[in-house]
């Protein structure tokens, strides 16, 4: 057991006098880590401004089914229950003829006329159940429930619902636009992802590749794999808490110069003031988890990129 | 010590490296391989540290018979043997001590011990003066004197001298063999390759001959003839 920690601290040692030796080949590589750590970050947190807004114009779409008077309390209640047993439907909010009205004369409030007119005819708003929907993509499907024939009594014979005609188009239009946009982003991600392995995984190989011949004396003097390894891993960990922790600090730096510059103000899709405000509360989460990518990318890549070199014998 | 018993390696049917080998070196010997290069040596001293596996035969090193050892055992055998290699094979960013250290530091000897055994090796190889000097301060002769000191430091009983002097000149060839002479008289069994005539016939000790793979001649107090 004391062995062991001898031999551990030996390891960890070694890993960091090693790695201010290599400086020259250290560089290049953390380099690398960095700039992909950073842009990783960087579309991260595009992507999860990006998703907001998508959320934000999702949740501003809706479906209103407009209400025959003729319904009874235990029809509405007994519809607006098997509504909300469907999969697609987040909430359904009841509109009565009363509150219809309401919303009709406050918005209308400067048009004497018209609201004249209404008082005239009585009520003529008919009673409404707005449907938010979780996915703008499969409305079709509530749609399709409600045509059915037993509810179709229930509805405004005129009115029906509002997920028709040009309405309709533009409402499929949008969901189409931004589930093409949101699997853009995810893909987007991962190409990058697999893109940027590759190269901090050949720097890291370089790297180790430079000091194979001292692998080799490692070796014939009888170090087992994991001592000569050991220490690889530990500098390649330093280089990705380095890389983690500069990627963070300029991104920290790029927002505290965009959100004074650009208080809350947008770039097309993107939501500066959103993408700050969510960067800054999840600060100390997203410092972990760069931490956490660059020490297990140093990790990995190192203990792959030095197994060649491990062979304890060159033939058989 | 070191027992062979008819090995051979053969790389591919028209290149064999060894063919049906016997030998048997004692305890405390000093014994000299000889031959052309390509004769076999390197093959042959492979074989003990195992870098290869022979294609037939038995090997036995220190009681430990190879056909039982396990690849993951290969280390533990490495370390019961120190190997000298003619292109020295130091650690280039690290000093004379650290270098000799570093054999004790994979076998998990404490840094007490090491603090006094590296000075102590380093006296035998007449470098105590260089303990702080990095490599490419030395010269040839030194350099190996540093490759000397880190395989015995760890007090082998067989050292394995690769052509050692192969690469120096020979006022400092010499300085080499002399304390590979001084290693024996301590106790340790000396497999020392070279085909250096001037040394073996100083030396006057056992000389096994290698020719084409085979051994040609096996005589002790023998001079170099081929």
């Amino acid at each position: 057991m004391k062995k062991f920690w001898i031999t551990f601290n030996r390891v960890i040692k070694t890993g960091f006098i090693n790695f201010f030796r290599n400086l020259s080949l250290a560089l290049p590589a953390i380099a690398v880590m960095t700039v992909t750590l950073f842009i990783s970050l960087f579309l991260f947190i595009a992507n999860v401004t990006f998703s907001n807004t998508i959320n934000q114009i999702n949740n501003k779409i809706n479906i209103t089914i407009y209400l025959a008077d003729s319904i009874t309390n235990r029809q509405l209640t007994n519809f607006e229950q098997q509504l909300k047993g469907l999969t697609n439907v987040k909430s359904v909010d009841y509109v009565s003829k009363d509150e219809a009205l309401a919303i009709y004369k406050s918005e209308n409030a400067g048009n004497q006329n018209l609201l004249n007119a209404v008082d005239e005819t009585g009520n003529p708003l008919p009673a409404s159940l707005n449907i938010s929907p979780y996915d703008i993509n499969k409305i079709q499907d509530i749609k399709n429930f409600i045509n059915q024939k037993q509810y179709k009594s229930f509805q405004d014979a005129q009115l029906g619902t509002s997920y028709s005609g040009d309405r309709k188009q533009a409402i499929d239009r949008i969901a189409k636009a931004t589930t093409v946009m949101r699997e853009a982003g995810v893909v987007g991600i991962v190409i990058f992802a697999l893109v940027s392995a590759l190269i901090i995984f050949n720097t890291l190989r370089m790297a180790i590749f430079n000091r194979k011949d001292e692998i080799t004396i490692m070796r014939l003097l009888g170090a087992k794999p994991w001592y000569i390894r050991g220490p690889f891993v530990v500098e390649a960990c330093i280089y990705g808490f380095i890389s983690a922790l500069v990627s963070i600090g300029v991104i920290k730096i790029m927002f505290s110069i965009f959100s004074s510059s650009l208080e809350a103000s947008s770039l097309g899709l993107l939501d500066i003031g959103y993408a700050t405000k969510y960067f800054n509360n999840n600060f100390w989460l997203l410092v972990g988890i760069q931490l956490l990518l660059g020490l297990s990318l140093g990790a990995l890549f190192s203990i792959i990129a030095t197994a060649r070199y491990l062979k304890l014998r060159t033939s058989k | 010590m070191i027992l062979l018993d008819r090995v051979s390696k053969i790389y591919n049917r028209k290149s064999t490296a060894i063919e049906r080998i016997n030998l048997h070196i004692e305890p405390k010997e000093f014994v000299i391989v000889v031959g052309q290069s390509g004769a076999g040596k390197t093959t042959l001293l492979r074989l003990l540290t195992r870098e290869e596996k022979p294609t037939s035969g038995k090997i036995v090193v220190g009681g430990i018979d190879y056909d039982k050892l396990k690849d993951k055992d290969i280390p533990l055998l490495r370390r019961k043997i120190g190997v000298v290699f003619q292109d020295f094979k130091l650690l280039p960013n690290r000093t004379v001590f650290e270098n000799v250290a570093f054999a004790l530091e994979i076998v998990g000897i404490g840094n007490k011990e090491i603090q006094n055994t590296v000075p102590r090796v380093l006296e035998i190889v007449n470098l105590k003066n260089k303990a702080g000097n990095m490599p490419y301060e030395l010269s040839g002769g030194e350099r190996q004197r540093v490759a000397i000191a880190r395989a015995i430091v760890r007090q082998p009983k067989i050292l394995i001298a690769d052509e050692p002097t192969g690469n120096l000149d020979p006022k400092y060839a010499w300085d080499v063999i002399k304390v590979l002479e001084k290693i024996n008289r301590y106790g340790t069994t000396v497999l020392l390759t070279t085909h250096n005539q001037e040394i073996v016939n100083k030396l006057k000790r056992r000389v096994v001959v290698i020719e084409n793979g085979k051994i040609i001649s096996d005589r002790s107090n023998a001079s170099y003839r081929l």
